[in-house]
C-alpha cells in the first residue's frame, strides 16, 4: 500500500516540476514581451534619466548632482580584466588630451555587477584609472533601473559553481550626456584616447 | 676501415653539434608579456606574443603564482555587447605570431593573491601541447592617466586590434 503511494508521488513530482517550469517560462516570455513592447512604445529613443546610486565613499549620487557638467557614462564591472580597463584607460587618456575642457566633463563608471562591486571596490578601481573618474554602485534594483534607462544589456555568465565563477556580458558603449542631463550621443568605447577626445570636442563645441 | 670510422665519428660530431644548437634554440618564443595594475582579490590579465619556429603547436593553458586560477580567455563583441569566454586552446603556427592583446585573446588571472603594482613583474608559465612549458616574465604597466605617462605604450597594443 505505502509502496504504491510512494511510487505514485515519485512519478508525479517530476511532472509537477515540468509543469511549474513551463508556467515559469511562459511568465518569463510574457514579461520579456511586455518589456519589449513597452520600451518600443515610447516614441523617440530616450537614453538616460534619473538615477540614484552610491559612490565609492558610500554617498548617494543622483543624476541631478551632475547637472551643469557634461557627463561621460560607461557601464562595466571591476572583475573585468580586459575590455573595461582598456576603455577606461582610453577615457583617462582622453581627459588628458582634452586639457582644460576636461574640467567641464564628469566621467562615470557604473557597475553592472553590484553583487561583487561594493562601494570600496568601485572606488579603488575607478581611482586606478584617474582620480577624476567617479565609480558608482547600488542595489541590484538601482543598477537594473539605471541600466534600463541607458538601454544597457547585462547578464551574468556562469563559468563554474563558485560564488565568483562568473563574468558579466555587458554593452560596452560610452554615453555623452549634456549639462542638462539630456543624452547627446553614444561614443564608440573601443577607440584610442585621442579619438574619444576628438569626438567629445566635436560634440561639445 | 679506419678512415670510415673517422668519417663516421666526424659525422656524428657534426650531428651532435647540430642537435645541441637546435636544442638551444627553443621552437616557441614568448615575448612582450605585460599586465595591468590590479587590486588583490580581483582579476588580472596578461597579454603577450608567441612565435613558433618549430612544428605547429597549441597553447593549452597558463599558470602563475600570483593568481588562484589562470585561464585562456577571449573577449567577443556581439553587436556591442562584450562577452568574455574561456578558450580551451589556441593554435600556434610557425611563421605566424599569436598575439594576446586587449579586446581579444588574453590570459585571465582569477583571484589575485597580491596587488599588481606598476613597474613590478611576475612569472607566467604557458603550457604548449608539444613544446611543454615556457615561462615568461610579465611586467605590470600603470593604467593611471597622467601627463608624465607614456600613453602610447599603454594604449596602442589594444588599439591595433580594432
Amino acid at each position: 500500500m505505502s509502496t504504491s503511494t510512494d511510487h505514485e508521488s515519485g512519478s508525479k513530482r517530476p511532472r509537477l516540476i515540468v509543469a511549474l517550469a513551463g508556467v515559469l517560462l511562459a511568465l518569463l516570455l510574457l514579461g520579456a514581451g511586455g518589456f519589449l513592447w513597452l520600451s518600443g512604445d515610447n516614441g523617440g529613443p530616450t537614453i538616460g534619466g534619473p538615477f540614484t546610486l552610491e559612490d565609492g565613499n558610500g554617498r548617494t549620487v543622483t543624476d541631478r548632482d551632475l547637472h551643469g557638467k557634461y557627463v561621460l557614462v560607461y557601464f562595466g564591472y571591476t572583475f573585468c580584466p580586459d575590455v573595461c580597463p582598456t576603455t577606461l584607460t582610453a577615457v583617462s587618456d582622453a581627459l588628458d588630451k582634452l586639457g582644460a575642457k576636461a574640467d567641464q566633463l564628469q566621467p562615470l563608471f557604473i557597475t553592472v555587477d553590484p553583487k561583487r562591486d561594493t562601494a570600496a571596490t568601485v572606488r579603488q578601481y575607478a581611482a586606478s584609472f584617474t582620480p577624476r573618474l567617479i565609480g558608482l554602485t547600488g542595489t541590484p534594483e538601482q543598477i537594473a533601473a539605471v541600466a534600463r534607462e541607458y538601454r544597457v544589456y547585462y547578464a551574468e555568465h556562469r563559468t563554474g559553481p563558485g560564488p565568483n565563477d562568473y563574468s558579466m556580458d555587458h554593452s560596452s558603449i560610452l554615453y555623452l550626456m549634456g549639462p542638462d542631463g539630456r543624452f547627446i550621443a553614444p561614443i564608440n568605447a573601443e577607440q584610442s584616447g585621442e579619438q574619444i577626445a576628438a569626438t567629445i570636442r566635436k560634440l561639445t563645441s | 676501415m679506419k678512415g670510415h670510422t673517422v668519417r663516421a665519428m666526424i659525422a656524428v660530431a657534426f650531428m651532435l653539434v647540430a642537435a645541441l644548437a637546435f636544442a638551444q634554440q627553443p621552437p616557441i618564443q614568448v615575448d612582450n608579456a605585460w599586465s595591468r595594475t590590479a587590486a588583490a582579490g580581483g582579476n588580472g590579465v596578461v597579454y603577450l606574443t608567441v612565435t613558433d619556429s618549430g612544428a605547429p603547436d597549441r597553447l593549452t593553458g597558463a599558470a602563475s603564482p600570483v593568481a588562484s586560477a589562470v585561464e585562456l580567455h577571449e573577449s567577443l563583441n556581439d553587436n556591442g555587447v562584450r562577452k568574455m569566454r574561456p578558450v580551451a586552446s589556441l593554435p600556434v603556427d610557425p611563421g605566424k605570431t599569436l598575439t594576446l592583446a586587449p579586446g581579444g585573446y588574453h590570459i585571465m588571472l582569477i583571484g589575485l593573491k597580491q596587488a599588481l603594482k606598476a613597474g613590478t613583474s611576475f612569472p607566467v608559465t604557458l603550457s604548449f601541447e608539444r613544446a611543454g612549458q615556457v615561462t615568461a616574465t610579465a611586467t605590470v604597466r600603470q593604467t593611471v592617466g597622467g601627463k608624465a605617462m607614456d600613453h602610447s605604450r599603454v594604449d596602442m597594443p589594444g588599439m591595433d586590434m580594432h
